[in-house]
């Protein structure tokens, strides 16, 4: 099939009025909303805008306020739309956790859908099968299809839940945050797909946080903010603080770091090693200072975070603590001398899910707590953890909630308050805007420079050129587990570091 | 349905417990209907000497299912800490009065804190799952008590003990007081340190819990030697009260004491879980159960009656869970 079989401007969805309601809270308010056959459509907007709700509202999982219309193509409009009439017509939503079976392979995930509908339909799944293996060659995909789902990458399983799709007629696929947790060339071919099934005529919604990709991929993108529309522009001519902008409503600065110089030095590696993970790390770090450390995924920087958190010992090299050698068995002993690391896996190892907000604040610092006694009072976790919601201006309307309830970029406030407890000398921010929207990750920084400014050390782990250029004082670049630039970003354009990063 | 459902979540964990009173006081109320005589003295004081040794093994289940694990050795720990104690005393302390009383308890605390401390260690230590290492403790004990016992009563204990079994103080009997200790003790241990918060931590996310600086190797350690212990002071109670100790006493109890925890509210993969209404839930068991018996019932109609109740209040239960997600 190739470009131009049909016309470019053909509706594949006009919707239009689309309210939903929440108890008190209007999550949709009067949404129009426009897709073009075979066009790349980005949505965007902060966490709680809305995106989700109008989604499920076409997919047909939630039924809209009366008064909405949906017209398909040429089909006469509809008030509402049932799941199964979503399906018929081709719409499908691959959802960030990607609903796949890890025990099955490869190829039963596919065809998966097709034994829903028809669970005795086994002796057809040779055929169903070779159907699976054509839309992965049609797509450039090679995957063995024999392989458990569950020894794969999650580019890789993105590639699979995409395929799946494709095993029954796709008019429309929305994309959630697709590329949320890969790297820089999995989101390219991740992309590359994208372009073919557009050109196919299929239509896209594309949800992503990452604005740069945003304006890469798509042709059109529509912000929301408040469950409401903003407008819908076109890609060209877009630039992403303005999408950041329209998405806040309120203006960003350019908000590049003010170099300062350095104070006396805090952390310092000297010819670190984990075999098979680094070698030979040295630097220093200095009180105040925001040290950037960037490279590709597997240049060892997340492994050099957990060593010098004490999470793993090295084999030869030295840390120093105030210029003193210290010895980590563990991280208790790390956190002891004054170190503090915010994980890259917020879902997993940043918090306990579905703890109360209280106790992920709280955990770090039970000794404190509960001395000189032995007894840990909930009064004296409820005040530290009021403290920091104040400090860090944590949105929470009860402490007591898990803290799943919160947003992405409040929960990471809650990761940074429990590690700011601990009173560190150095803090480690391994991608600490992961899964963030963009006022949140203002909002981070500026809590990071005001820490620095109190003259706390920070270790900044991103692959977000961007990020790394605007916040640090300094940058290594990591590569195969050796460092092997140390640049001040003042002396250069983000472009060139994004260069030297995918070297 | 819906506000009066919301109304409960606000309560929060408190609410597990207003909920778990109030099915005490519900079946309380039957019984108080239906069975006669189920108000008289007698029945609440035979109650109060029955249910501390379940009590005490369900704390002992209770405290390794909030860190995500089981111990299926507590009734086993439970009858060799008390085998322990009832060898030392019959071979030295026949005829030392009251003496023979701190000894045992010491022994079957110690035994009990032993056979826990290992089951921590391997659990620990190896990683080997929780169920399968106290699936295996549990067999190791069985066999080896059995073998000891040679599957006979080990009996004759001074009389001393017998006042412990059967004793009162100000009109409360003694094992009751006992047990109404050790829930004291496991509430302020679960919920008032630093120790106790590691143990709901380390029962949610294992690996977050490692990551936030908790030593989860140390905590699970301390999770089963608390375990132990608890079965340790079980296996002395049982010794009192029945003046003899057999291997397998107590045997039906283990699903029981599991049972009871979830019944409290108490989540299967940790984390989750408070003690009160533990202790609530094991009334509300020997409630049914004592109400049963004096309706003239087979014991083993009541253990049926439990596991109905048990279904039932899960059954209630399922809605306010779906709201909590």
């Amino acid at each position: 099939m190739s470009v131009g079989a049909f016309p470019m401007t053909q509706m594949a969805l006009r919707a239009r009025a689309v309210s939903k309601r929440f108890g008190n809270v209007l999550a949709l308010d009067d949404v129009a909303f426009d897709l073009e056959r075979g066009e790349v459509h980005c949505l965007v907007g902060e966490n709680g805008c809305g995106k989700s709700t109008l989604i499920k509202a076409i997919s047909g999982v939630y039924v809209p306020t009366p008064g909405a219309s949906f017209q398909f193509g040429d089909d006469p409009p509809v008030s509402k739309i049932s799941p199964a009439e979503a399906k018929a017509r081709g719409i499908h939503v691959i959802w960030q956790d990607l609903s796949l079976f890890p025990d099955l392979s490869v190829g039963y995930n596919i065809i998966f859908d097709a034994f829903v509908e028809r669970p005795f339909a086994l002796s057809e799944r040779k055929v169903a099968l070779q159907r699976a293996r054509r839309t992965m060659e049609d797509l450039g995909v090679s995957l063995d299809l024999d392989m458990p789902l569950r020894h794969l990458g999650i580019a890789q399983r993105q590639l699979v839940a995409i395929c799946r799709v494709l095993q029954t007629e796709a008019s429309i696929i929305f994309m959630d945050e697709p590329t949320a947790s890969l790297t820089r060339t999995e989101t390219e071919n991740l992309l590359d797909i994208v372009r073919k099934l557009s050109a196919r005529g299929i239509s896209i919604v594309f949800v992503s946080h990452r604005l740069g990709e945003v304006l890469e991929v798509c042709s059109r993108v529509t912000v929301m903010r408040d469950g409401r529309i903003v407008g819908t522009f076109p890609a060209e001519g877009m630039n992403q603080k303005r999408l950041a902008e329209l998405m806040t409503g309120h203006e960003f600065l350019d908000s590049r770091r003010e170099w300062t110089s350095p104070g006396a030095p805090v952390l310092q590696l000297d010819g670190l090693t984990v075999p098979g993970q680094f070698q030979d790390v040295s630097f220093t770090l200095h009180r105040g200072e925001i040290l950037g450390l960037t490279g590709l995924l597997g240049s060892g920087r997340t492994e050099l975070a957990h060593a010098i958190f004490g999470m793993t010992r090295p084999e030869s090299g030295r840390i120093l603590i105030d210029g003193a050698p210290v010895s980590l068995r563990s991280n208790r002993d790390a956190i002891e001398n004054g170190i503090a690391y915010v994980s890259e896996d917020r879902l997993n190892l940043g918090l306990h899910q579905t703890q109360s907000i209280l106790k992920n604040t709280a955990i770090t610092t039970l000794r404190e707590l509960s001395s000189p006694s032995f007894y840990l009072g909930p009064e004296s976790i409820r005040t530290l953890c009021t403290e920091w919601i104040g400090r860090l201006r944590t949105k929470v309307s009860d402490p007591s909630l898990p803290v799943n309830s919160l947003s992405g970029g409040n929960q990471q406030r809650v990761v940074l308050a429990k590690w700011l407890a601990t009173r560190p000398k150095v803090l480690i921010l391994d991608s600490p805007t992961v899964g963030v929207d963009v006022g949140a990750k203002a909002e981070i920084f500026r809590i990071v420079n005001e820490l620095t400014a109190e003259g706390m050390a920070i270790i900044l782990i991103s692959d977000e050129a961007n990020e790394i250029h605007a916040h640090s004082d300094r940058i290594l670049i990591m590569r195969n587990g050796r460092i092997t630039k140390d640049l001040q970003p003042g002396d250069m354009a983000e472009e060139d570091l994004e260069a030297l990063i995918n070297a | 349905m819906r506000t009066l459902l919301q109304q409960f979540r606000r309560l929060g964990s408190a609410g597990e417990l207003v909920a778990m009173v109030g099915v005490l006081v519900a079946s309380i109320l039957l019984f108080g209907a239906i069975a006669p005589g189920f108000y008289a003295g007698p029945v609440f004081s035979s109650m109060a000497f029955q249910l501390p040794e379940l009590g005490l093994l369900a704390l002992a289940m209770f405290v390794p299912i909030i860190s995500g694990g089981l111990n299926l050795s507590v009734t086993y720990s439970a009858n060799i800490s008390g085998l322990l104690a009832a060898f030392f005393v019959k071979a030295f302390l026949v005829h030392a009065g009251w003496v023979s009383l701190p000894v045992a308890l010491a022994i079957g605390l110690s035994s009990g804190l032993a056979i826990g401390f290992a089951i921590g260690i391997i659990v620990a230590y190896v990683g080997a799952h929780p169920i399968l290492v106290s699936l295996g403790m549990m067999i190791l004990l069985r066999g080896l008590g059995e073998w000891a016992t040679r599957g006979g009563d080990i009996s004759g204990m001074p009389d001393v003990f017998a006042t412990i079994g059967y004793g009162t103080v100000l009109g409360v009997p003694v094992p009751m007081i006992v047990f109404l200790i050790a829930v004291a003790a496991t509430a302020y241990l679960m919920g008032r340190t630093k120790e106790g918060f590691a143990i709901y931590m380390v029962g949610s996310t294992p690996a977050a819990a490692e990551y936030s600086g908790i030593d989860v190797k140390k905590t699970l350690v301390l999770v089963y030697s608390v375990s132990g212990m608890l079965t340790g002071l079980a296996g002395i109670l049982m010794l009192a009260r029945f003046n003899s100790v057999r291997v397998g006493h107590g045997d039906s109890y283990l699903l029981i004491t599991i049972l009871a925890c979830f019944l409290a509210g108490a989540n299967p993969f940790g984390g989750f879980g408070k003690v009160l209404p533990l202790a609530v839930a094991l009334m509300s068991l020997q409630v049914i159960a004592s109400g049963m018996n004096l309706m003239g019932a087979s014991q083993h109609l009541a253990t049926a009656a439990w596991g109905a109740f048990l279904i039932l209040i899960m059954a209630i239960r399922a809605p306010f869970l779906r709201q909590n997600k």
